[in-house]
């Protein structure tokens, strides 16, 4: 019978994800003697092993061995905890993670780093212990065939003479006795006289002892193999007859590995180095070797590329939430549809109580499915311990990581994503942000510098600081740097977060050298795009000499958005309700009209471009005018802009469907949704039409410009 | 019905196993450690354990010994999950009262082959 596997590789890949982010987790924080900890960092490396070895994933499989062997040792002991063997595991969890990422593409790896990594771990293995390999393959007494020259049956006598309590541990002889009929024909003849008299007797031991005859073409290995598990419960005598009377009697005493190389000195070349190396010295060779063939096995065994389609594990707790709800909402319809079944009006009230809970249940129903998607948002932090380890190393700065809310919850597709942007954040921190042990022993703070990542919940947001306490953003150097790259004007008066804001400017980098952690082509524009991208914001905050905070505000998922629906003509848009500002009755003395076209709402000390939807968007609006128009107000990017509506409506969550997956990508548009009477609305992309309006303006401009020349 | 009872901190493992002694037409019930399958072992018969032998909170020769303890276990076959690292932890298991041993990685039709060893 064929059993396969395969669908067992996500959740094997998975585990073993997870397996590494507890061993790097643990690395960084373990200390001498701290054997628990020690402990299950092996336990990871086992598991990973275990099932790689099981998928064929044969390179994982033996560098993994390697860093188990290491583990190993510190575990019980053999070898002290120093922090030199710890970062050559910490850069083995690096390459374990490159290597089961090949391996599940179906690629080969061909990282120097491997090689370089598994050399060190067989060099610092081998200067310590002589036998590690030695002992581990020996005993799993591969089972050779020991060679056997002739077809011909062979005669086997077997004596098995079990210890009284063989039965204790489970065995069973009839059953090692079916196993021997596979090889052949069997004679069993039991001896009993050993047997007490029944007085005496104890039901929980064997008595009895075993004359066996076998004919069969079975090796004496075979035989041995079948009495593998008893061999220290019992003796054992097996005895082969041939034609000519040559008997040659082994027992169990001898070490049947020995007894193989013994009997079969033409074993082949390649199994001997494969599974039995000799000596200590060639381990470092035999490793790098055993990687190198392994490669052909890996191609041809590694499974074909999947789409990964990625699985969430969800805690009990929220199903059983979930098939709760699920009950009540079968409970109310069935209540509804009995209501329904012969309505007056006197049952009017009992309909709208139904029709309120079932309202209740929606609610509660789609809390409880989103909360499914939600992870707590350690996933996403729980890479900056290491992160900050190496690049203290890197840096010579000593930083301390403090990490605070981490249970926070936050969807899985915008934790995927904001990942990346929080690295270059931090990154920022610690390379630009902390200053060096002396300067900051010379401003009179402590020489560790300190990196404070927090996220919290805040009004269907979730907001995640980053903070140094560093020498904070210098004001003036920023600024020159602007108007050195012509991005504002020489004399323009800006306040501290319009100075700020320039680092996102493409192409803005401070540092005085680009170093090898941060300032390298990605730029702080691409991690305020990426963020935009994800429906939130960043801000920063920060205070010459004092350190400086970023703070990323973003949606808690991506799939639903509380949003205002608006009335343009005959059509519904819809606001997401985060970048409303406010909406307003446009009152006659506010209105600015300045050259051509654009027109400036005065909005108390602010001056806001107005921007009619109806124009944008081509449409055939009841009010034209701005007299009689509603103006909402939305911010992006710090810009405001007033949007000109015929008409406000609801306030509503709104499930968001893609429009670039049903249709195409839309100018101004981000996506749409289904309203309650099932007419298809718009979700206005406010930065969108910004860009959009800002544009217009600009040839408008330029046009004039012509037309005047 | 045949009755095995699987112990694996490993996911993974635990699910091939479990989808292997099923697909075989066992009937399967899983533990997660040591201690986990001490208390399923303790609120039902099995007639086959299948055991890691690294676990958190207990680990498999522990759980072999408590179990050879238990009057409805002494003789029980138990086979400890070992790989061939794990040198000396088949005597270890042997002394703590397993039958036997299957050598990691998991191979289905050795599972299988196995287990008519110790089963009728």
């Amino acid at each position: 019978m064929s059993i396969d596997l395969s669908q067992f590789i996500p959740s094997f890949l998975e585990e073993s994800f997870e397996g590494l982010e507890l061993m790097e987790s643990s690395l960084l924080t373990l200390e001498a003697g701290d054997n628990e900890t020690i402990h299950s960092i092996f336990r990871a490396a086992h598991s990973i092993k275990g099932g790689a070895g099981t998928f064929g994933f044969i390179k994982v499989t033996d560098f993994t061995h390697l860093v188990e062997t290491l583990l190993d040792e510190m575990r019980d002991g053999r070898r002290k905890i120093v922090q030199s063997d710890v970062e050559i595991l910490l850069d083995s969890v690096d390459c374990i993670r490159l290597l089961i990422e090949t391996a599940r593409d179906g690629e080969d790896c061909q990282d120097e780093k491997i090689a370089n990594t598994s050399a060190l771990l067989a060099e610092t293995l081998g200067e310590k212990q002589p036998d590690i390999v030695t002992t581990s393959s020996v005993d799993n007494s591969q089972s050779n065939e020991v060679l056997n020259e002739s077809s011909n049956l062979n005669q086997w006598g077997i004596s098995f003479l079990p210890k009284h309590q063989l039965v204790q541990t489970g065995n069973d002889p009839l059953l090692l006795f079916n196993a021997l009929a596979d090889f052949g024909e069997l004679i069993v003849q039991a001896d009993t006289d050993e047997l007490p008299p029944l007085t005496e007797m104890n039901s929980e031991e064997l008595y009895l002892s075993w004359q066996l005859q076998l004919s069969s073409d079975c090796t004496e290995q075979d035989i041995i193999e079948v009495f593998e598990w008893v061999e220290d419960e019992c003796e054992l005598i097996i005895t082969e007859k041939k034609e000519i009377d040559e008997s040659r009697v082994v027992t169990e005493k001898i070490e049947p590995s020995a007894d193989t190389k013994l009997s079969n000195p033409n074993i082949n070349d390649s199994q001997t180095t494969n599974s039995v190396p000799e000596t200590t010295p060639v381990v470092t060779q035999k490793t790098t070797a055993n990687i190198s063939t392994a490669d052909k096995n890996n191609a041809d065994k590694a499974p074909s590329k999947k789409a990964d389609v990625g699985s969430i594990r969800v805690g009990v707790d929220k199903v059983d939430s979930l098939i709760n709800l699920v009950g009540e909402l079968v409970i109310t319809q069935s209540m509804l549809s009995e209501l329904g079944n012969d309505f007056d009006v006197s049952k009017v009230e009992r309909l709208k109580s139904g029709l309120e809970q079932l309202l209740q249940n929606t609610k509660e129903l789609q809390e409880s499915v989103m909360r499914i998607r939600m992870l707590p948002i350690s996933f996403a932090f729980n890479r900056f311990p290491r992160l900050i380890h190496d690049l203290s190393k890197k840096t010579g700065k000593s930083i301390e990581l403090i990490i605070k809310g981490e249970q926070t919850e936050l969807d899985k597709t915008v934790m995927e994503q904001i990942g990346d942007p929080l690295v270059h954040l931090v990154r920022n921190a610690a390379d630009h942000g902390i200053e060096s042990g002396e300067v900051r022993l010379a401003n009179g703070k402590p020489e560790q510098g300190t990196i404070t990542l927090n996220a919290y919940h805040q009004g269907g947001n979730i907001v995640i600081e980053i903070n140094d306490d560093g020498g904070g953003i210098n004001r003036q150097a920023v600024l020159n740097k602007a108007i050195e790259k012509g991005i504002v004007e020489p004399n323009a008066s800006l306040s501290d977060s319009q100075v700020f804001d320039l680092l996102f400017e493409p192409g803005f980098s401070t540092a005085k050298e680009v170093s090898d952690i941060s300032g390298r082509g990605v730029g702080m524009d691409v991690v305020k795009r990426n963020i935009q991208a994800l429906g939130g914001r960043i801000q920063v905050d920060s205070e010459e000499g004092k350190g400086s905070t970023f703070k990323v505000h973003l949606p808690l998922t991506l799939a639903i958005l509380d949003g205002q629906l608006v009335r343009v003509g005959s059509q519904v848009y819809i606001i997401p309700l985060i970048s409303i500002v406010e909406s307003l009755q446009v009152q006659k003395k506010s209105i600015n009209r300045v050259s051509g076209d654009m027109i400036l709402y005065r909005l108390r000390e602010d001056n806001v471009p107005v921007l009619p939807v109806y124009q944008l968007f081509n449409l055939e609006a009841i009010n034209k005018e701005l007299i009689n128009a509603l103006l909402v107000v939305v911010e992006a990017d710090g810009q405001k802009v007033g949007l000109m509506v015929d008409d406000l409506l609801a306030q509503q969550q709104v499930v968001i469907k893609s429009l670039k997956d049903n249709y195409q990508q839309v100018d101004g548009i981000s996506g749409a949704t289904i309203l309650g009477d099932g007419s298809v609305a718009m979700i206005l992309d406010i930065p969108g039409m910004i860009n959009i309006a800002l544009t217009q303006a600009k040839n408008a401009q330029k046009f004039l410009e012509q037309e005047t020349a | 019905m045949t009755k095995i009872l699987v112990v694996d901190d490993s996911n993974s493992i635990r699910d091939m196993v479990n989808f292997t002694l099923q697909s075989a037409g066992y009937d399967t019930e899983q533990a997660c450690n040591g201690q986990d399958g001490l208390t399923k072992a303790q609120g039902s018969a099995f007639d086959l354990v299948i055991s890691d032998v690294n676990m958190p909170i207990m680990d498999g020769i522990t759980l072999c010994q408590e179990l050879r303890k238990l009057p409805s276990f002494k003789f029980t076959p138990i086979l400890m999950l070992t790989t061939e690292s794990s040198g000396d932890m088949k005597l270890k298991g042997k002394a703590a009262g397993a039958t036997g041993w299957l050598v990691k990685p998991f191979n289905p039709e050795k599972l299988l082959a196995t287990i008519k060893r110790v089963i009728r």
